[in-house]
């Protein structure tokens, strides 16, 4: 059965996924998370890890490279763990995401004409902090936007870059504070109930 | 700590001033713990000390290495279906853990594992037998969990219990630093029933039951696998209905004998690599297959590219990331097995499929022609395995429970044990892990008292925890312990034989004299390699009263057949 996660010759391709993921905000959580990808060897490309609009509940972003199927089975793993919320799995068109990028460069590239001042306003980004021997311009956008950016400036001289993971926010009407609630309120904590949550589900 | 306070819902409960350490022991009680499996040392004293002044409450049982408390504890909760419970010390103690806690999970077994751990002061500074057990414990624990100051430790004990027992099973450590157990803290208790985060017991879909029963209702040639979540769950009866009604035959994993009475009319045998012949081909023949509680181990599908591809899978399963992991189901039932069969007992059709359980029958006369007979009625001069474990059938009439290790003689007592009751088989399934059956074999005989606890072990993984003997002698365990002692690690020498040429690298052992060494522990013993004397000597082992050794030396280089080769299809499978 072809479909489009296969390509001509019946492979699986391997594309960029979004897994956000919500948790108990507690030591050591993000380790055992992590440990899941580790032990099939598969490579994390962004991961951020932030506090969520619930008080005590942490956000994981996390984007990988790799099969549909090979994500699905991690995002239960994943979900499985017992102090985890819930994980959800995106392609790029399920959410709107930012990643963010620093850039140190040399005060004295701004003084030869208005070169560098255009770069900065050509690629939407800002000036943050001028010192007498550096300025940071800062940058929010996608990769390929923050990556050109940099391409642009590294020939007049780059002293640092940095880039943040992404954040993602989902298309999906979903509350998180909801979600959690019906978590809370859930029959499936024991035997003998008929709970109707639909667990794990975006 | 967010979740703490958020929780602790504290009823009235008196409250009473205890130490850290009093409390683990009193939260034990709480739980309903008999008996302990441990090992004192360093950063575990405090609740040894405590445990002192409870020792005619809560029974410890002193092991000879913390890998033997594992595998006990693990033997204890197979048997009894409580939680086992295990006491070690930082550093080594838990390390040597490690083994038994990764057993344990790759068998759903619930286990509590408590660790003792370095004042929090010296957490990170490479203390004197420190070491990082809770990252360490990470990948092959439930949970685990690090207390740090005397308050959590009912919260954590609590929360243990709840995740060891509930859902699929599994191990949970908790890990304590000494400052913990040295301070005071105001001891109420609650059972947790409750975590926000963790669902164990995901609700029955009725669409999902009745698109089951459609298929199962229409099927010619149905089959059900039956594998530990039947036992974890309780199903035994259920299983027993739901086929009964139906007339499917049944076949169980390693991990699922005894959930089926090995006598059953519709039973058709032992799945897996060294299964029965008609259990495995048939799977590539069945219409409608119906796994129930098991997760498709590769020991079990072969190739899993060529595994029941022409048929619908329905996979009764609690784990819903066990769930499409190897094999794609049709319709898939996330949920408790009990709870599903109960379920699905309602809505399929009385039925028989006398024809395709006469399929298997027919295989099952060429394996015995070819296989059945030669090892249990063999005419050489040297004993089989297969006629040990005919002969143990004889005097324990499936009364007893089968404690085996891992290799050859697992697969053999595994293959002809006739079980009866459930919970009678504990053997290391998922990860394999020799040395298992000495301790498990004891722990099971502490936890149930009313069965006659029967270890079958080989010399190699006999020689892995025979410390343990130690343990027996002391405690009085009255385990009946064979050894079928071929000399050599049989297994591998029966690779090596079939796939490498017969390069018997390291596998053949100079073995040092067993009976001498039971005799060190008073441990009575008698060694066998006639046949002539066999049968009488299993009926004294069996009569005798207290732990007894027997050894037999059985032939150097059998091999266990079928077998389905490493990675190739179960329709492939070899008699010889």
């Amino acid at each position: 059965m072809a479909d489009i996660y296969q390509d001509d010759t019946g492979q699986e391709v391997k594309k960029q996924f979004t897994l956000s993921v919500l948790t108990e905000d507690l030591p050591g959580l993000l380790n055992s998370v992590t440990i899941i990808f580790t032990r099939r060897k598969l490579n994390i490309d962004m991961i951020n890890v932030s506090a969520s609009e619930v008080p005590g509940v942490s956000r994981y972003t996390i984007v990988l490279t790799t099969t549909r199927s090979q994500v699905e089975k991690v995002v239960k793993q994943i979900r499985k763990h017992i102090d985890v919320l819930g994980a959800f799995v995106y392609e790029e068109d399920e959410i709107h995401y930012q990643e963010i990028a620093l850039y140190k460069v040399p005060t004295d590239i701004f003084f030869e004409g208005m070169k560098v001042e255009n770069i900065v306003r050509a690629n939407n980004a800002r000036i943050l902090v001028i010192e007498k021997d550096y300025i940071v311009i800062e940058k929010t956008g996608h990769k390929e936007e923050t990556q050109k950016l940099l391409d642009t400036l590294k020939p007049l001289g780059v002293l640092e870059f940095v880039r943040s993971g992404r954040v993602s926010i989902s298309k999906s009407k979903r509350k998180t504070e909801t979600f959690i609630e019906e978590l809370e309120n859930s029959k499936t904590h024991s035997l003998n109930t008929n709970g109707k949550l639909e667990y794990g589900k975006n | 700590m967010a979740t703490l306070t958020q929780k602790s819902k504290m009823k009235e409960a008196q409250s009473i001033k205890v130490s850290g350490s009093e409390a683990v022991i009193l939260s034990l009680m709480e739980e309903g713990v008999d008996t302990i499996f441990g090992y004192p040392g360093g950063a575990i004293m405090p609740v040894y000390d405590s445990l002192y002044h409870y020792r005619d409450k809560v029974n410890h049982i002193l092991v000879r290495h913390e890998q033997g408390a594992a595998h006990a504890a693990q033997g204890y909760a197979r048997v009894s279906g409580k939680v086992g419970v295990c006491f070690a010390t930082s550093g080594p103690g838990a390390t040597n853990l490690i083994t038994g806690i990764a057993d344990a999970q790759i068998d759903s077994t619930p286990i509590v594992c408590i660790t003792g751990q370095v004042p929090a002061h010296l957490l990170g500074t490479d203390a004197f037998q420190e070491s990082d057990v809770l990252s360490i414990s990470m990948p092959v624990t439930k949970w685990s969990f690090q207390v740090t100051t005397p308050e959590e430790i009912p919260y954590a004990i609590a929360r243990a219990f709840y995740i060891a027992k509930s859902g699929r099973p599994g191990p949970v450590l908790v890990d304590i630093t000494k400052n913990a157990q040295f301070g005071q803290l105001d001891f109420k208790y609650e059972k947790c029933e409750k975590i926000r985060s963790y669902h164990p017991y995901p609700p029955i879909d009725s669409k999902k039951i009745e698109e089951a029963a459609n298929l199962i209702n229409k099927a010619k040639k149905p089959y059900i696998l039956a594998g530990h979540g039947i036992l974890l769950s309780g199903a035994q009866e259920e299983l027993k209905q739901f086929a009964e009604k139906t007339g499917i035959p049944v076949a169980n994993t390693l991990l699922g004998l005894s959930a089926f009475p090995t006598d059953h009319p519709l039973n058709v045998g032992f799945l897996g690599m060294h299964g029965n012949y008609g259990s495995n081909v048939k799977t590539n023949q069945c219409d409608v297959l119906i796994a129930v509680g098991m997760r498709f181990d590769d020991r079990v599908t072969g190739d899993s590219n060529k595994y029941a591809k022409q048929a619908k899978v329905i996979h009764i399963e609690i784990d819903h990331a066990e769930i499409d992991k190897i094999i794609q189901t049709d319709v898939a039932i996330n949920a408790d097995a009990k709870q599903a069969l109960k379920e699905l007992i309602k809505s399929v059709n009385s039925n028989t499929h006398k024809n395709w359980v006469q399929e298997f029958r027919d295989c099952d006369k060429i394996e015995f022609e070819k296989v059945i007979k030669k090892d249990l009625y063999p005419e050489g001069d040297q004993i089989k395995m297969g006629e040990v474990v005919r002969l143990v059938n004889e005097i324990a009439d499936g009364e007893a429970v089968l404690v085996t290790d891992v290799g050859q003689h697992q697969m053999v007592a595994s293959r002809y044990y006739k079980f009866k009751y459930p919970n009678t088989n504990i053997t290391s399934g998922g990860l394999g892990t020799m040395g298992f059956a000495l301790p498990a074999a004891m722990g099971a005989q502490v936890g149930e008292k009313n069965r006659q606890v029967i270890a079958v072990i080989g010399d190699g993984g006999f020689q892995m925890t025979i410390q343990e003997l130690g343990t027996i002698f002391q405690y009085n365990i009255p385990v009946k312990i064979i050894v079928l002692n071929n000399n050599f690690l049989g297994m591998v020498r029966q690779w090596q034989q079939l796939f490498f040429e017969k390069r018997y690298s390291f596998t053949e052992m100079t073995n040092p004299d067993f009976i001498k060494i039971a005799d060190g522990y008073s441990i009575k013993a008698n060694r066998i390699s006639e046949r002539k004397d066999l049968q009488g000597a299993i009926k004294e082992m069996y009569d005798h009263n207290g732990p007894y050794l027997l050894e037999v030396k059985v032939e150097t280089e059998e091999n266990v057949f079928p077998m389905v080769p490493s990675g190739d299809s179960v329709a492939n499978i070899r008699l010889s």
